[in-house]
């Protein structure tokens, strides 16, 4: 399996390292502001590094926004308490610098009504400028997309719309035509959270877009939790994404007393970056 | 207007459109797909109508309103008494046409969000009587200034999950009912009862509640000989003012308004007028105008009445809004509260708080234009578009009335 380089972009790059590794790529997703915005940063950071430096190759920050009705509650209490603590769209910009002078990949995943309300061209612009690579949406899907689709070609930028096990084959096709870097598949119908077990339509997904359009790398999201679900994913997947589990880490610590306390973040990372380097790719 | 609305993609013109997760897709398009084949099918027409005439009680009547006329300036009021139907206001319209939808698609459960608890109980009876399984999802808030609607509810067989996230309120009801949409669309409808959320859903709820200015225009030229000067309806995500407005959009002799929840006052910040104090943006899946904060976050609204404290607004309102054919205007809980009194203790009718704000609407402009034009004797047609029981508990706390008797007579001193 090859990708088609021209389709890569800036993230889709990372994924293809991580394929020259015989392995999936890891992306981890945090908010920014929770539990502050200082320590949010940190804690994206941290991603990147695990515990023992390897961490995640792409990085995803959130967003938070009043009505994400894509979140389960893990993420939904974090994004509620960001808010209530004052975190501003301007705040993600400071998150992405600090991602990007790491060397790693930055994307941003958020609901639309942001970055409208902004000015598409506007964020585009500030969002290339703090060294982004592009944008994940949610709620954005090519049909809606005019705009946003002149403002990353503009500013170099990344579009990663989600596919769903219920698209149709017309859909795949010409959602991926419309990506740059990856195709974020949402490998079970529902919100996100942590799951016991990862869904069997995720295999059956990604091997449905293969069929449809194998030049673009899938990152598999939604209900991975451990180093051991990473590496299942991680067997079929170009990319293991986590989400859930990461930010649970951090509301645990708060809830310990301790919100700075980034050791639990850290060790998820870690055991996570472990379980995409032993899955077993055919 | 010559151009259909919305166009194939849902847009009215720059408003509307699909602002959902990918994983929707197929079922909004399997659902527009239906709701046409259902459209050019005279046998969907047909058990529409009966279920319309026979189980909710339809045509409505249209009511002059002679004694509250008097507080309107000039004006003659006619109220489109969707109060009567059957679960008493507007919401049955739109709930049987998609309950019938839903059995066509091979759906067994429906969920709904809800506000004041009208569309939720129109949808629990509808569920009720097709045996569908049912969950509606109520902000907390809601659950609470609404429990006499709960229990309806519950007592139809539903259950209801009070939402504790966001505001707690409609809007947050609304996050819920798609978040499990999205995990349960396979055999789930979600039964959306406003003239919001993606395409189809507001051209669809639309073309239930036209029968609303359907009936009313064939009413008002029967009896009056014209048409009317106005059409006045209240407006939270818009779906009685939709089906008011909707045959008199070509009529363009006919006013129309509509009336936001101006709560304690669009100056105070607390309200829900979101046409007239909102900008532009995506909520619930479509783009429509917004109260929102500086960033883009949804700002919290605010009004006595639970049906219309909503921060978005269905997109053909805006559209409506921004073309100049329909005008918004803010009424405040106070204006709404003194509605509500006038129209029981003139008339006999106990509305609905949502109504009393198209209510306070007609006397402002029945005033406004006897002062200007001391010689117009306007016909105004206000959309009724629910009866006021569930109020109750609302009203007497607003009124200080305690439910106690005036004196007591009899028995042994």
């Amino acid at each position: 399996m090859t990708f088609d380089e021209s389709r890569l972009g800036n993230s889709g790059r990372a994924y293809a390292g991580a394929w020259a590794e015989g392995r999936a790529a890891l992306v981890g997703y945090l908010p920014v502001g929770y539990p502050d915005v200082s320590t949010s940063v940190d804690a994206i950071v941290a991603l990147t590094q695990g515990t023992d430096g390897v961490g995640c190759d792409v990085i995803e920050i959130g967003m938070p926004y009043s009505d994400p009705v894509m979140d389960g509650v893990a993420i939904q209490r974090a994004g509620t308490a960001a808010l209530e603590r004052g975190v501003r769209t301007r705040d993600v910009f400071t998150a992405v610098s600090a991602v990007a002078a790491t060397g790693t990949p930055a994307l941003v995943m958020t609901y639309w009504n942001l970055v409208d309300h902004y000015g598409v061209r506007a964020f585009a612009r500030d969002f290339a400028a703090a060294g982004g690579a592009g944008l994940i949406t949610p709620d954005l899907t090519p049909d809606e997309a005019e705009e946003w689709v002149a403002a990353s070609d503009e500013y170099g930028l990344d579009r990663v719309f989600l596919v769903a096990p219920s698209s149709t084959d017309e859909r795949i096709t010409s959602t991926l035509a419309a990506c740059r870097g990856w195709v974020y598949a949402t490998s079970v119908m529902g919100v996100t959270g942590a799951r016991t077990q990862t869904s069997d339509a995720a295999p059956k997904l990604v091997q449905r877009i293969r069929d449809i359009d194998c030049g673009l790398p899938i990152g598999v999201g939604l209900g991975v939790s451990n180093g051991d679900q990473a590496a299942s994913v991680g067997s079929t997947a170009d990319g293991v994404i986590v989400g859930s589990a990461l930010v649970s880490t951090l509301l645990a610590a708060e809830a310990a007393g301790t919100p700075q306390d980034l050791t639990a973040l850290r060790a998820l990372v870690g055991d996570l970056a472990a379980g995409v380097r032993r899955a077993d790719r055919a | 207007m010559t151009t259909r609305m919305p166009d194939a993609g849902g847009h009215f013109d720059r408003f509307g459109g699909k602002y959902v997760p990918e994983a929707l897709f197929a079922a909004l398009d399997q659902l527009e797909r239906e709701f046409r084949a259902a459209q050019a099918d005279p046998e969907f027409a047909a058990e529409l109508r009966g279920l319309q005439n026979d189980y909710a009680g339809r045509p409505s009547p249209l009511t002059e309103a002679a004694r509250f006329s008097a507080h309107c300036g000039n004006a003659t009021v006619l109220l489109k008494r969707e109060d009567l139907n059957h679960t008493g206001s507007h919401k049955i319209n739109n709930v049987l046409g998609q309950a019938l939808l839903t059995r066509r698609m091979g759906k067994t459960r429906v969920i709904a969000e809800t506000g004041a608890g009208q569309h939720g109980v129109a949808t629990a009876t509808a569920a009720a009587l097709f045996g569908f399984d049912c969950t509606v999802y109520m902000g907390e808030v809601d659950t609470q200034r609404q429990a006499l609607n709960v229990a309806r509810m519950q007592l139809l067989g539903a259950k209801v999950v009070a939402v504790a996230s966001g505001s707690r309120t409609l809007k947050d009801a609304m996050n819920e009912a798609l978040r499990d949409w999205v995990a349960s669309v396979d055999t789930t409808h979600y039964l959306i009862g406003t003239v919001g959320g993606p395409h189809p859903f507001p051209e669809m709820v639309r073309e239930f509640q036209r029968i609303i200015s359907t009936e009313a225009r064939a009413q008002v030229l029967e009896r009056y000989g014209r048409l009317p000067d106005a059409v006045l309806a209240c407006v939270g995500g818009g779906s009685n003012a939709m089906g008011i407005f909707a045959d008199f959009i070509p009529d363009a002799s006919v006013k129309l308004y509509g009336f936001e929840a101006g709560g304690d006052g669009v100056e105070t910040g607390r309200h829900a007028a979101t046409i007239t104090e909102g900008a532009e943006g995506v909520l619930h899946g479509m783009r429509t105008y917004v109260l929102q904060t500086e960033d883009g976050q949804t700002k919290e609204s605010h009004s006595i009445s639970a049906g219309l404290d909503y921060p978005g607004v269905g997109p053909e309102h805006s559209w409506l809004a921004a073309t100049g054919r329909a005008t918004y205007e803010p009424v405040t809980d106070t204006e709404a509260m003194d509605a509500l009194k006038l129209l029981t203790q003139t008339e006999g009718i106990m509305p609905a708080i949502e109504s009393a704000h198209a209510l306070a609407g007609a006397m402002r402009v029945g005033k406004r234009i006897a002062e200007a034009d001391p010689d117009a004797r306007p016909l105004f047609i206000v959309s009724l578009s629910g009866r006021g029981d569930k109020d109750v508990d609302t009203a007497m706390n607003w009124f200080g009335v305690d439910g106690s008797a005036d004196t007591t007579t009899g028995g042994v001193a």
